[in-house]
């Protein structure tokens, strides 16, 4: 994964660089299968992997497909996202060690979601049970934040057909 | 506490790092979203690793399983997903808008002709 970033960094064919991406976003949901993240995972591979893929083809299909030479050293920008990581990476010495069963995670909400979840609801996949029964007001806002886009994009590249057929 | 209980985490930093480097050092539009989205899959993870226990399997209860991995940052993160993806396309808009607008996708290119408009090829023409 951290290869597959790499070479998408360096690569400046931008074809290259969207397969690249699908490939990485594919080895992420990988990573979530391992982590126990199934419903993510498949999400991951669908639209992550699937549907970005296909939109950012669709985007290179009306731009052009190379990428310049930057015109200056990026050295300005590593040192800059070097010294931020530096600083998160010493952040993490605080946070609770990998698969901890006693960080404050696992000890608040999760457990009462685990335990009445499928009695209240009768569904035995607990992430459907919070997606659409305790958290049904952040789905609502899901769908209207990817309806707003929507009506973004149509009011964006809309325009663009109005005007051609008003020129002919 | 042993190296190996954090690096979880710097993986996940090394690919938000390696986002945020493509976002700030490189002109091309299409490459800096593509390094946006490099960004939010690393904060995904960020989420997902604290809620993972070793031993423990997926939240879907079975009489057969006792310990189960946290699924609240799961759904935040199947709700993050979707949006990533709608911000997505809505910024692939813009750039298609900004193409037809400038010929140009490049950051650079595009602030020399906002400087000099009289450079701009389709400004010439009446």
């Amino acid at each position: 994964m951290m290869i597959a970033v790499v070479a998408l960094t360096r690569t400046r064919n931008l074809f290259a660089v969207v397969v690249l991406f699908g490939l990485y976003s594919f080895l992420t949901a990988t990573v979530m299968v391992a982590l126990d993240a199934v419903d993510v995972a498949m999400t991951e591979a669908a639209i992550g992997a699937g549907f970005s893929t296909v939109l950012l083809l669709g985007a290179l299909h009306l731009c052009k497909s190379e990428e310049e030479k930057p015109a200056h050293k990026p050295w300005l920008p590593l040192a800059v996202t070097i010294g931020t990581g530096l600083v998160l990476v010493y952040g993490t010495w605080d946070l609770p060690p990998f698969s901890d069963a006693t960080a404050p995670i696992h000890t608040h909400v999760a457990p009462r979601y685990l335990a009445d979840g499928p009695r209240v609801t009768g569904v035995p996949n607990v992430v459907t049970t919070i997606l659409a029964s305790y958290r049904g007001f952040d789905t609502l806002g899901e769908t209207v934040v990817v309806f707003t886009a929507g009506i973004g994009v149509i009011a964006l590249l809309g325009r663009r057909r109005y005007v051609r057929r008003g020129k002919q | 506490m042993n190296f190996f209980s954090h690096y979880d985490y710097w993986v996940m930093l090394f690919l938000a790092m390696s986002g945020l480097f493509i976002v700030i050092a490189r002109g091309n539009l299409i490459k800096k979203l593509v390094g946006l989205a490099i960004l939010q899959t690393s904060v995904y993870l960020l989420y997902l690793t604290p809620g993972k226990i070793v031993g423990a399997t997926a939240p879907i209860v079975d009489a057969s399983f006792t310990v189960y991995s946290n699924p609240l940052p799961q759904v935040l993160i199947l709700t993050a997903i979707v949006v990533g993806v709608a911000t997505l396309a809505l910024g692939l808009a813009l750039v298609v808008r900004i193409r037809e607008e400038y010929d140009s996708i490049e950051e650079d290119e595009i602030l020399r002709l906002d400087l000099d408009p009289a450079d701009d090829k389709r400004e010439a023409k009446p």
